[in-house]
């Protein structure tokens, strides 16, 4: 994948699509696995783990340690679990027919 | 607003800008003045030197995208209208850029007939502009709204967004006939609507099938609500100088104070914390003998996550919910206030939800 993308780079635009997955980090903040994909930024995936770690620390700090912290934007829908310090994040863009009519994300 | 409409367009191809430009400045009854830009750069300090009505957008741009500049845009100039038109066919994308708050979304007309409907879509938003003059209630009040709905017989739904709280007064004939909030309904519902200080409106097409539970006429029912709302916020004021202080010993005052002990009373509630936000940098809070770290914990995970909303550009952040051994944690952001409330570990997250969204629906009224 590394060496393809090498020849295939991505269109020069800045317009990023919001992708669905995960990808789990370890307790330094360092990403350790991905299913998303690499057209996805890193610095991206970063920005939201080291959110998500900084939430749970200071949850702890807190005397209130979390296992789990869902954050719901309007677009996208981010699901973080603690792992040993480090975590894993699910991401699940949401959309507009999903809003207007939830019974479609029931649908098989 | 100037008296000839002036629109932006923002596009990276030189002869999609010709073409809409001539289009738009010939072909529409008003006869708006059209200006072009090329790039995000150049758009944002056309809008800063200049007074614009609609800016039409299209998001695949090289460095700054059109997502990057609709964020701009709405955040700096809220009553300019805002259109992506793009030839982007996402899903996705679509539901971001309304998330973002842009007015319509158009994928480039490729037959006559689109084309026809998007320049009709457009001289709308300009009339619109030119005869109503506001943006959802922010120069009118609800009651104005329902006044002239109602004067001109007209049969509709009206929803109003409050924070994250959504109402829907419906009218048929100039008559209310029904009302309704989260978990509420008819003329309570109304009154709660009615008591919301800020937000934004959107007239919808009648809902003929809805079953009336107001019958009290719209004159009635506007100073009934006007009366309810009067005797709260006396006896918020005499409940005030009756106990000096809030629970649990929170600087609190008026509204807040009675609203904590409400809310403390719900099922499934552990502790409350309500902050003040931007000038107002107060500390409310309900079953916590030291907010601090909980302070700490609200105003930092808003913030962070905000930050990062914006930098995704996923639209508003919503809410936050956390579940631990020891409790459930919510966090939101609700009009004036940053909602922080507990709930036991043993409540199921469905529970959570809905009670939760029952906190910020009184919050918010």
């Amino acid at each position: 994948m590394g060496f393809l993308s090498r020849f295939f780079k991505p269109a020069d635009t800045g317009l990023i699509h919001l992708p669905a997955g995960s990808f789990t980090m370890d307790r330094d903040g360092k990403i350790m696995t991905s299913t998303l994909p690499q057209s996805f930024p890193s610095e991206h995936l970063r920005a939201i783990g080291d959110q998500v770690l900084a939430s749970f620390r200071s949850a702890k700090k807190a005397q209130m340690p979390l296992a789990e912290i869902v954050i719901q934007y309007s677009a996208l829908k981010l699901l973080a679990r603690e792992l040993r310090g480090g975590a894993i994040v699910f991401l699940s863009p949401q959309s507009l027919n999903q809003k207007l009519n939830p019974k479609l994300k029931k649908s098989p | 607003m100037p008296a000839q409409p002036k629109i932006l367009l923002l596009d990276d191809d030189q002869d999609f800008l010709d073409l809409y430009r001539e289009m738009l400045s010939q072909h529409l009854p008003s006869m708006p003045e059209v200006r072009a830009a090329n790039s995000g750069g150049r758009a944002l300090s056309l809008l800063e030197s200049e007074q614009f009505n609609i800016l039409i957008v299209d998001l695949n741009l090289p460095k700054m995208d059109g997502l990057q500049v609709v964020t701009i845009a709405r955040r700096k100039y809220p009553q300019l209208r805002l259109v992506v038109l793009t030839g982007i066919r996402d899903e996705q994308f679509r539901t971001r850029a309304y998330a973002l708050g842009v007015d319509q979304y158009w994928i480039k007309p490729e037959t006559d007939q689109e084309m026809g409907l998007f320049m009709e879509s457009i001289d709308s938003l300009i009339n619109r502009e030119a005869q109503a003059g506001f943006r959802g209630v922010q120069s009118k009040s609800l009651v104005d709204i329902i006044q002239l709905e109602c004067l001109s017989q007209s049969s509709c739904m009206l929803k109003i967004i409050n924070g994250a709280t959504e109402g829907k007064i419906y009218i048929q004939s100039g008559e209310v006939i029904d009302a309704e909030v989260p978990g509420v309904n008819g003329e309570p519902a109304f009154q709660r609507i009615l008591s919301w200080k800020t937000g934004s409106f959107e007239t919808l097409p009648a809902d003929l099938t809805r079953v009336r539970t107001i019958f009290s006429s719209y004159q009635g029912l506007l100073l009934n609500s006007a009366q309810a709302i009067d005797e709260a916020a006396s006896l918020d004021q005499v409940a005030t100088a009756e106990n000096g202080a809030a629970p649990a010993g929170a600087p609190a005052v008026g509204n807040v104070a009675s609203m904590l002990t409400e809310v403390s009373q719900m099922e499934g509630v552990e502790f409350v914390l309500a902050l003040g936000v931007e000038k107002n940098r107060s500390q409310n809070f309900w079953g916590l003998e030291n907010p601090k770290p909980m302070v700490e914990f609200t105003r930092q995970t808003l913030d962070n996550f905000r930050a990062l909303g914006e930098r995704l550009q996923v639209g508003e952040l919503q809410q936050i919910t956390g579940t631990g051994p020891q409790r459930k944690v919510a966090v939101a952001p609700c009009g004036n206030s940053e909602l922080c409330i507990g709930f036991p570990p043993a409540l199921s997250a469905e529970q959570m939800r809905d009670s939760f969204k029952n906190i910020l629906t009184k919050w918010a009224s």
